[in-house]
């Protein structure tokens, strides 16, 4: 009951941060310096590991779906496997995961630590809400930034798969086969459901990652215990929405 | 009832000094009762010191003022308006100057004091660089501009928070334990800085302290708060000899020598 209760004001205290950040949009051309900031943060420091992350996982898809299809004559749609996985399931997933991970928990961390340390407080009483400094310009950012990191990682993905379909002695397609197979079987619909889906984790990654930020209580120790809340939730959230967006993008 | 008018330290433009009635206010924390029915007022341009040990709400009651804090029962009104009011904050500029200073640690000295005249619209980067330089000049720090609050001492982060509450333009000041955590030499400065900012411009002021040499130099009145109640109001002078001995016991602690805690001392 208790930890109902606690996801219930959790849950609660998220949505009233939505709705105050909302309040703010207008604001927004006014804190340019703020919103390329976040742009920065969320896209161009999370890109390495998403490159490295996605190639790899495009690597690891190709040589297992190569070794499985070999035994069916179907080594030729190996493209298509990985082109559809990735566009349509893989790369959001990941490229959330990766922004939970590395991006959400700085957030948390740095607004935890406003918290602790009475620097909210301090906008509170300089009737400078924070939902409007503090909240607004990151949401505005991950919603331009993840489109980005998803076409990005689909695209290193791909590549990944490519590279081990060609050097791979047992699977041996060249590229020029793996890119028809992806190509024929994948529609544009595939690549825009996937980047909805990053759109959608993103905004709720870095809605929850503030609003935990925003509600620490307590000391330093409550800081890191903070971080870990907010990727845990995080983490659960993204593979929770990603069934129901998954079927009504369907 | 006619309130004074001052003169603001950074423009020199005249606003009316505000003042505060807390009325009843009683706030619990689960089963822990920190204030306990509280009624006192604070007339416009006057310096109120609240004192009291530790845990008697004395910060509380400061957050109440300020409005970060919700009462349980009774309110604070602010030139009669509701403290916890939305609408309050716009209309009345109250600085708060936090015990550790809460000055934004990601912001240098400068973009600490222009944080707020930039979200308000003060006017362009010129204006507020002057309102921000002449804040930073008042408190002697104008070398320290660009300094980040990591580089400074604590008396100086003190200094950087009174500043910073000084570019707000205030028309009421509060301080949560200004002296604390300083040399007697920077507490005296302090003390100096917060009795020179009510002679010069009359701004209404409560400072919460445990401070006897602030609270005896600079107040108008005092208040002391014991155990979330008011045990004391009136003239810092009526402390010299106080009647009630829990305010005597506070202002002049005495150490039973014979507690064989201290055999120590007595060697």
């Amino acid at each position: 009951m208790k930890q109902l209760t606690h996801f219930l004001e959790g849950f609660g205290s998220a949505v009233q941060l939505l709705f105050q950040s909302a309040r703010f949009a207008g604001t927004l051309p006014r804190q340019r310096a703020r919103f390329i900031d976040q742009c920065y943060l969320i896209g161009y420091t999370t890109l390495p590991i998403v490159a490295i992350l996605c190639f790899f996982m495009g690597s690891v898809l190709a040589l297992q779906s190569g070794y499985s299809m070999e035994n069916f004559g179907a080594k030729q749609f190996i493209g298509s496997l990985v082109g559809l996985s990735f566009a349509r399931e893989l790369g959001p997933v990941i490229v959330a995961i990766l922004v939970a991970g590395r991006v959400g928990s700085a957030i948390t961390a740095e607004l935890a630590s406003m918290k602790v340390y009475q620097e909210v407080d301090a906008l509170v009483t300089m009737n400078i809400p924070p939902a409007r400094i503090l909240v607004l310009p990151r949401l505005a950012a991950v919603l331009v930034m993840m489109p980005v990191l998803a076409i990005i990682g689909n695209l290193i993905g791909w590549f990944g798969g490519a590279v081990i379909c060609k050097y791979v002695e047992s699977i041996a397609i060249e590229p020029e086969a793996y890119f028809s197979a992806l190509r024929r079987y994948m529609k544009f619909k595939d690549v825009g459901t996937g980047l909805m889906k990053a759109e959608i984790f993103g905004f709720v990654v870095v809605l929850i990652c503030c609003s935990i930020g925003l509600n620490t209580r307590g000391g330093p120790r409550e800081i890191g215990a903070s971080v870990t809340k907010a990727v845990v939730v995080s983490l659960i959230s993204i593979l929770v929405l990603d069934y129901f967006v998954t079927k009504a993008l369907m | 009832m006619t309130h004074p008018i001052h003169r603001n330290p950074i423009t020199a433009v005249e606003s009316p000094a505000v003042g505060v009635t807390i009325d009843g206010l009683t706030k619990n924390f689960g089963t822990f009762r920190a204030l306990k029915n509280v009624s006192f007022s604070v007339e416009p341009g006057e310096i109120f010191v609240l004192m009291g040990p530790s845990g008697s709400g004395k910060s509380v009651l400061l957050k109440h003022i300020v409005g970060l804090e919700a009462a349980t029962a009774g309110r604070v009104l602010i030139n009669g308006q509701d403290a916890t009011a939305e609408h309050t904050l716009e209309r009345i500029r109250i600085a708060l100057v936090f015990q550790a200073g809460a000055l934004f640690n990601s912001l240098s000295v400068y973009d600490n004091l222009a944080l707020y005249p930039r979200e308000h619209r003060f006017g362009d980067e010129s204006t507020i660089r002057d309102k921000v330089m002449r804040a930073l000049q008042i408190l002697s720090l104008e070398n320290s501009a660009q300094k980040f609050p990591s580089e400074l001492s604590g008396g100086m982060r003190k200094r950087v928070a009174i500043a910073r509450a000084l570019v707000m333009e205030p028309q009421l000041m509060l301080y949560d334990e200004p002296t604390s955590e300083l040399d007697p030499v920077m507490s005296a400065t302090i003390s100096e800085i917060i009795a020179t900012l009510k002679d010069e411009y009359h701004v209404t002021t409560i400072v919460v302290s445990h401070d006897r040499e602030l609270a005896l130099g600079i107040a108008d009145r005092v208040g002391i708060l014991m155990g979330g109640e008011l045990v004391f109001l009136g003239p810092p002078a009526n402390l010299r000899q106080p009647a009630d001995p829990r305010i005597a016991d506070f202002f002049h602690p005495r150490i039973d020598l014979k507690n064989p805690r201290f055999k120590n001392l007595e060697t």
